[in-house]
């Protein structure tokens, strides 16, 4: 489904590519691509084809900028595709906007009740609210008025003491109105000044359940009502918000489960048909992943780009804090041109623990071709060879003679050939790495700019990085030339670069 | 989530990249420096708030179990069920009206789009977006309206829809395989799926029904992970009468599947039920965690688990196809079970995902009383789509 996304958006740009200007004609085809991803991606038929009305409007009214500055300041150069994909690309976030997580009081308050279907995550998010207010220098407490799910009650109670945030529960038989309303009470008394009401799952169909709400409602007023919405849900998304909103007023929505790889395209309806806003995202199962919601982040979710992010999730999973200092110190040390087959053996297996290489590429934007030229044991290969390797070899790769080379081909079981090519390969790639550090393109990156130095040139990785680069095994003296053809090339451009 | 810059940034390196792919070994050891400052990104923002402590992954892998000293803890209620544990929830309204309301979203639209009109280019498109919004997915759509199109034009409304009926139920009707004979004993059943898709409910029911056919039946609180849920599943047991077999929360799921067989074994049980926490298909560490408590089970009785079940909320949409894809891939997933059938427009996954995977589904989940789970029946589920008096 992933691919799909993807897919569908990058033959939109690739119907695009090398047309001028963009007509009725050239459009119709790329604007069909869109409509399959955003249906692949659960969003509401009504809502895609308002949506693509919008689009095509824009597309063809507005003159495209051929030259636009982005958003430091840089002046770059965008193909009509590009501007068609931009176009896209705001109008969704304008479907999901504006943002606004904000959290109403009431007599200096902060209510919310928490209503949903059955398992979308609502005790949860309870639990998470709490923490969020706590955060924001508040007094929570939690009322579990779930009184029909086994154990309901138990969770919130374990959730509670986990943040240290006391639960008000009722006595067995309490009706969940006359629970909630004594915890009012008691939040009054006891000096709390945020609340949490977490009530039971339901099916929006239910009568007698949607009364309780109600019921609950009148008891408590709660300055905010919100809805716990599920980013796997499909298209009846749409009809379970109608179905709430039709009886309650709700505020805005939580949409949770958003660290799986669902795309939340059923959200994004439930925004542009009930008109309530969006105001938090749960990422994960622990108390503290809540974000506040960023309507930017979830269009280029949807779109099929942000798959950066899961990445960047599953990096998180699988590395701790000493080891993300580590891969910094690795990476830094790459920049200078310093890197030792050690570091890239780690650097390697840091990569490894986050899944296989092929899903990995496939999460990169763009790069969904690449992953399926990669073989799986690759790496395996290239970890047994640099096993066989002396501590010294490792630090310095240079001394890889010839003798050396059969001694490391003997102990892992490759071929003379295969060793040189890696440490052919693994030259020419730190040497590339510390081009890229000494003024290259990591500036360019958001965050990088402490790694790499300020700026950097317009972004050309192709003559950055140096030319073609053959099939590694580059012999040393031929290396070495080339490494001084290519400072040579690096200077000139710097150069230019200083002129303009 | 990240800027825009980071990925304008790395979409023409891709497209290089592409064009060289010799060179992946740099992508490689580039990656963590890409990821280390787009972590960093992530950070800022809530360590300007406050110092965060790491978060650490959910499970790490866990020891070999010490048998021994985690002594499982086994409930065996005195008699059955002599009260529920918790308020039933208020009656809701029977299967028949539920059904009426699934078919409503699909074929009461059906017979607006078609009622009375002929078949036209117009009445096709209508037709695909109709077909889309059922949550059937692009490519089962897309083949239900290949059968259409090859109607001639000017067909009429009733044989649109018979074709449309029985293109749906031969899909249908080849994954529609009941329950499979009891093997074992103990005849084990692993339940998976994502979480908030009703596995523990499911679970409940499905003793209920065994306990209910007069077997014995052993449940395994292998969630070991929710605040709760092995509370939840303990209430069901009580509920239902039948022992339920528990480690400590946070503890080893593959452990508390292994003390579950031990205990199902010695007690001579027909059934036994493992429950599972849920997970998010996508999450590697978790899901092989998975494949680690079905090698277990397969280790402790031959042939188990015999049924492996994947729960999927009928709400889900086209997610449910990775669903499928991803818990296959870390165990033999042999049967689905749709919970939360009960609202509008629900269930239409299950036409694509029997198109794409054929996997046998078992049962419907219909509500929230005890006696709410059925066995799945192809014939029926289309009858209720696409009945003529809709």
């Amino acid at each position: 489904m992933l691919e799909t996304l993807t897919q569908g958006f990058s033959a939109a740009r690739e119907k695009l590519a090398g047309v001028r200007v963009l007509s009725e004609e050239n459009i119709d085809g790329a604007l069909r691509d869109v409509r399959m991803s955003l249906l692949e991606a659960d969003v509401d038929l009504a809502v895609v084809r308002d949506f693509l009305g919008r689009v095509k409007e824009r597309a063809l009214g507005e003159k495209v900028q051929t030259r636009v500055s982005d958003a430091s300041g840089r002046t770059v150069k965008a193909t009509p595709g590009q501007h068609f994909i931009a176009i896209c690309e705001q109008e969704l976030a304008q479907l999901m906007g504006p943002v606004d997580a904000s959290l109403a009081r009431k007599r200096g308050a902060v209510s919310i009740m928490l209503v949903g279907l059955q398992g979308v995550g609502k005790t949860t998010v309870a639990a998470k609210l709490a923490r969020h207010l706590q955060r924001q220098q508040r007094k929570p407490l939690l009322v579990a008025a779930d009184v029909y799910r086994p154990a309901a009650v138990l969770q919130l109670q374990r959730l509670g003491e986990s943040i240290e945030v006391p639960v008000q529960a009722g006595a067995e038989g309490d009706a969940p109105a006359a629970i909630c309303a004594a915890a009012a009470e008691r939040a009054r008394r006891e000096g709390f000044d945020a609340i949490v009401y977490d009530t039971a799952g339901r099916l929006a169909i239910d009568d007698a359940l949607m009364t309780e709400l109600d019921e609950i409602n009148a008891a408590v007023e709660p300055a905010n009502t919100l809805l716990v919405c599920d980013a796997l849900m499909g298209r009846d998304a749409v009809n379970v918000a109608q179905a709430f909103a039709e009886r309650l007023t709700l505020d805005g929505v939580v949409m949770t489960k958003l660290d799986g790889d669902a795309r939340g395209g059923a959200a994004l309806a439930v925004k542009a048909v009930t008109g309530v806003p969006i105001k938090f995202l749960g990422t994960g199962e622990t108390v503290d992943r809540l974000e506040p919601f960023r309507p930017e982040g979830l269009a280029s979710r949807i779109l099929g780009m942000g798959d950066v992010v899961g990445l960047v999730q599953d990096f998180e999973a699988v590395v701790d804090e000493r080891e993300a200092e580590q891969a910094e110190q690795d990476a830094e040390r790459m920049l200078e041109g310093k890197l030792s087959l050690d570091d890239f053996l780690s650097q390697l297996k840091l990569i490894r623990r986050m899944g296989p290489l092929k899903e990995i590429f496939a999460k990169l934007p763009g790069m969904g071709g690449f992953a399926d030229q990669v073989e799986g044991d690759e790496l395996t290969k290239v970890e047994s060879m640099v096993h066989s390797m002396t501590r010294q070899e490792r630090g310095d790769p240079d001394l890889i003679d010839k003798s050396r080379a059969a001694r490391i081909a003997r102990g892992s079981g490759r071929k003379q050939k295969e060793v040189r090519d890696l440490v052919g390969r693994f030259l020419q790639m730190r040497e590339m790495m510390g081009q890229l550090g000494s003024g290259g393109m990591l500036g360019k990156i958001p965050g990088m700019g402490r790694l790499a130095g300020a700026g950097g040139p317009e972004l050309d990785p192709a003559a950055l990085l140096g030319g073609g680069g053959g099939g590694g095994g580059a012999r040393q003296g031929k290396r070495s030339t080339q490494q001084r053809r290519k400072k040579r090339k690096a200077a000139r451009k710097a150069r230019k670069k200083g002129r303009r | 989530m990240l800027q825009r810059p980071m990925i304008d940034w790395l979409h023409p390196l891709a497209t290089w990249i592409q064009a060289h792919p010799h060179l992946f070994l740099l992508v490689c050891a580039a990656l963590p420096l890409v990821l280390v400052a787009a972590v960093e990104l992530r950070r800022r923002p809530a360590a300007e708030r406050q110092a965060e402590p790491a978060e650490l992954p959910r499970t790490a892998p866990a020891p070999v179990p010490e048998r021994r000293d985690a002594a499982p803890t086994v409930t065996v209620p005195e008699a059955p069920a002599p009260r529920a544990p918790v308020a039933e929830p208020p009656r809701a309204p029977r299967l028949r009206e539920r059904l009426a309301r699934t078919q409503e979203a699909l074929v009461g639209r059906l017979e607006r789009v078609l009622g009375g009109r002929e078949l036209d280019a117009e009445v096709l498109d209508e037709l695909e977006a109709l077909l889309f919004s059922a949550d059937l997915g692009v490519p089962t759509a897309e083949s239900l309206l290949e059968r259409v199109r090859k109607q001639p034009v000017g067909s009429d409304a009733a044989s649109v829809r018979a074709t449309l009926r029985d293109a749906v139920a031969e899909k249908l009707r080849a994954v529609e395989q009941p329950q499979p004979a009891l093997a074992g004993p103990p005849h084990v059943i692993l339940v998976l799926g994502v979480n908030g898709s009703g596995k523990t409910t499911t679970i409940g029911k499905l003793a209920a029904r065994h306990a209910g056919e007069g077997r014995r039946v052993v449940l395994g609180a292998g969630d070991t992970f929710r605040a709760a849920a092995i509370e939840q599943l303990q209430a069901w047991g009580e509920r239902v009468g039948c022992e339920v077999v528990a480690g400590q929360e946070g503890g080893d799921p593959a452990s508390v599947a292994f003390d579950t067989l031990r205990a199902a074994v010695a007690r001579g049980a027909d059934v036994a039920i493992i429950d599972t926490a849920g997970r998010l298909q996508t999450k590697k560490p978790l899901m092989e965690e998975l494949g680690k408590i079905a090698r277990v089970i397969a280790r402790e009785v031959e042939g188990a688990p015999h049924e492996t079940l994947l729960v999927l909320d009928a709400n889900t949409g086209q997610n449910a196809i990775s669903q499928a894809r991803l818990f296959t891939e870390v165990t033999s997933v042999s049967g689905l079970a749709l919970t939360k059938l009960d609202g509008t427009a629900k269930g239409g996954v299950l036409v694509g995902l029997a198109d794409a995977f054929g996997i046998p589904v078992r049962y419907v989940g219909v509500g929230e009383g005890v006696d709410d789970l059925r066995d799945f029946a192809a014939d029926e589920f289309v009858d209720a789509l696409f009945r003529e008096d809709a």
